[in-house]
């Protein structure tokens, strides 16, 4: 089949219908948003049309920055957990037969059914000190007595990546099956031990692929606010728990969306920049 | 604000009252074959839920006035709706039920339709704590229901109730607290302040607020959990992993009615008590109708029924009601209360929420 540049009109037409949806429910959203970020607030009531950069003015400050900070920080490693789980695992799951492939697809979708909220709660409870995990550890006597393990930093990554790893292998997923499986062949052939095979072979052919799905599962960690709050201490609230806080319970949209504008904004430049340090790379190589 | 009674409710569900809140008001009212009528909102939920089955029959069986009632999101959605919709000259409903921040925001665009209270009759027999005044003496609204924030603990791990709200500076209670998370639900600062500096008036400067400020940052390594979640701090203090905090007093009394180890106990300070006030739109036409109404609501035997059935503080005397002791000490106490300064959660909100947010997250 050839691929034939679109010509008239018509040939646009199937385009429309998610053009339309795009701007109906992305862009006008997103314009409306931008817009509110530079009205002006009123305190004790609510916003009046205005072109003032007060909103930003205030989140320009170290406080603000540290949440940034740890925003991104949280997002990363929870991209990076993710991938380093996911790629072994996503490779030994296209190597199983069909029927246990199927098997675990079934199990990591039925995963996706469940909302943040239940899986905060129940992270919260397998974490807590009286009915947690631990209590298991005390039964087969590995420890002294049962402790709490949330809150804390390492429950809000755990409960993160939890969240995330079964989008990270649905994404993965594609990329391995299609992987040539001769190539490992090859370098088995060659005498390289599974493990070597594994890393300078198959990771270097799926560099693409896991840098894609770096940056996905980063920008669906940045936008998490209800684990944080349920599994992390206030230092561990990210910059989306702020947004919430201002939009719901202040009613200070024209803060809310600034700062929403620049995670937006912040997030594409690391996007971007991944991408070019990606690309000069490849160039490099 | 406050999502009363209904523990499982979450973020996203306020965001589905919205949505449904706005479903109502696009669907054409289907009233009941009576003449006069009043729309009626009241917070979603169990609320509604209660009022629709306890209250509302019995007022049109007696007025002859039909109730519809709207259910409202929590938060101030429902006062931005109200307030674009009496631009227009719309009163999606008649008479709502509103938080104090919100009546005083309501107050600035002077949203509320004054009320006649010569057309109330108990009018003399409200505490006054529940007559919302604009700053010119027109009242803008009347105690609809009320209700307690007291300190609650874990009858397991506390054999001993506390009596002071000092117990949440105790070193002793280091990582065991759980407390709420925003400046404007927590109403910690007054706590503070009536505990440690003579009173909530100590409130009334900046200097005043900054050594509040101080004062609460001392309770920080003792707290566990900030939790904007009612269910997740009930199930913790139930379960003892957090044995200690601030929470309703009602539905405390409701979970050790049910066996759990709780308790909830009046401080000799005082428990917290927030309230939700009856206003009545200025683009509303249902004027007479509203005051029955009103008037109705404010009777003593309907604020006993109120106690009884939904589980709320009375508005009036306690000395009008025919509620026993212990019906009052389920919902109420003789102490006398901390009132929360919601007029600085108007006229310095921002500035509140920063420092706030600073303290606990810094």
């Amino acid at each position: 089949m050839r691929r034939e540049k679109p010509a008239t009109l018509a040939d646009y037409a199937p385009l429309a219908f998610p053009a339309i949806m795009l701007s109906v429910f992305f862009v006008i959203p997103f314009g409306t948003m931008i817009a509110v970020s530079f009205f002006q607030r009123q305190q004790g009531g609510f916003y009046t049309p205005a072109f003032v950069f007060d909103n930003y003015e205030r989140f320009l400050s170290l406080f603000f920055a540290h949440v940034l900070g740890f925003s991104l920080m949280l997002a990363v490693m929870v991209a990076v957990c993710c991938v380093a789980i996911g790629v072994p695992f996503t490779y030994m799951l296209t190597r199983m037969s069909r029927r246990a492939q199927i098997a675990w697809m079934v199990a990591l979708l039925s995963v996706l059914s469940l909302s943040e909220v239940i899986i905060g709660f129940a992270w919260s409870t397998l974490l807590s000190r009286t009915a947690g995990i631990t209590n298991l550890l005390v039964a087969i006597g590995l420890m002294e007595k049962a402790v709490a393990l949330s809150p804390g930093f390492p429950a809000v990554l755990t409960a993160m990546v939890y969240q995330a790893l079964p989008y990270t292998i649905l994404v993965l997923y594609p990329a391995l099956v299609r992987l040539d499986p001769t190539l490992t062949e090859a370098a088995r052939t060659l005498g390289a031990s599974p493990l070597k095979a594994f890393f300078t072979v198959v990771l270097p052919a799926l560099r693409t692929t896991i840098l894609a799905t770096l940056i996905m599962v980063f920008i669906f960690a940045l936008g998490s606010y209800l684990l944080p709050q349920i599994l992390g201490r206030p230092q561990h609230w990210t910059l989306s728990v702020l947004i919430t806080d201002q939009a719901i319970y202040q009613s200070n949209m024209p803060f809310a969306a600034a700062m929403a504008v620049f995670l937006v904004l912040v997030t594409l430049g690391m996007v971007t920049l991944t991408l070019f340090a990606g690309r000069k790379r490849e160039a490099a190589i | 604000m406050r999502k009363t009674f209904n523990p499982s409710i979450s973020r996203r569900t306020v965001l589905g009252g919205t949505a449904a809140a706005i479903g109502v008001l696009a669907m054409p009212s289907i009233l009941r074959a009576q003449d006069r009528s009043l729309k009626v909102g009241v917070y979603g939920g169990y609320f509604k839920d209660s009022f629709d089955k306890n209250i509302f029959p019995d007022f049109t069986a007696a007025s002859g006035i039909a109730v519809e009632s709207i259910a409202e999101p929590t938060g101030e959605a429902w006062l931005v709706q109200l307030e674009q919709a009496a631009k227009a000259g719309v009163a999606p409903a008649d008479v709502s039920m509103m938080s104090q921040v919100a009546m005083l925001k309501g107050q600035s665009t002077d949203l509320w339709a004054p009320i006649d209270t010569a057309k109330i009759k108990n009018y003399d027999n409200l505490l006054e704590r529940f007559v919302n005044k604009y700053p010119d003496g027109r009242v803008a609204g009347i105690g609809a229901v009320a209700w307690y924030i007291t300190l609650v603990t874990n009858t397991d791990t506390y054999p001993e109730a506390p009596d002071s709200w000092a117990a949440l500076w105790d070193p002793a209670n280091a990582d065991k607290l759980g407390l709420l998370a925003l400046v404007s639900n927590s109403f910690l600062l007054e706590v503070t302040a009536k505990t440690y500096m003579g009173g909530t008036n100590a409130l009334d400067t900046e200097e005043g607020l900054n050594k509040a400020f101080e004062k609460l940052a001392e309770v920080k390594p003792n707290v566990r959990l900030w939790y904007r979640d009612e269910a997740q701090f009930e199930q913790a203090l139930k379960s003892g992993e957090i044995p200690m905090g601030q929470y309703y007093h009602d539905v405390t009394g409701l979970a050790a009615a049910d066996g759990h180890p709780v308790r909830s106990t009046f401080p000799k300070e005082g428990g917290i008590q927030d309230s939700g006030c009856w206003a009545l739109s200025r683009a509303s036409e249902k004027v007479e109708e509203a005051h029955v109404f009103i008037d109705y609501m404010s009777q003593p035997e309907i604020q006993s029924t109120l106690s009884r059935k939904v589980g709320t503080a009375p508005t009036l005397k306690r000395e009008l009601l025919d509620l026993t002791p212990e019906e009052f000490a389920s919902v109420s106490s003789d102490i006398e209360p901390i009132i929360p300064r919601y007029d600085l959660y108007q006229t310095k909100s921002d500035w509140l929420n920063q420092k706030w947010t600073e303290l606990i997250v810094g």
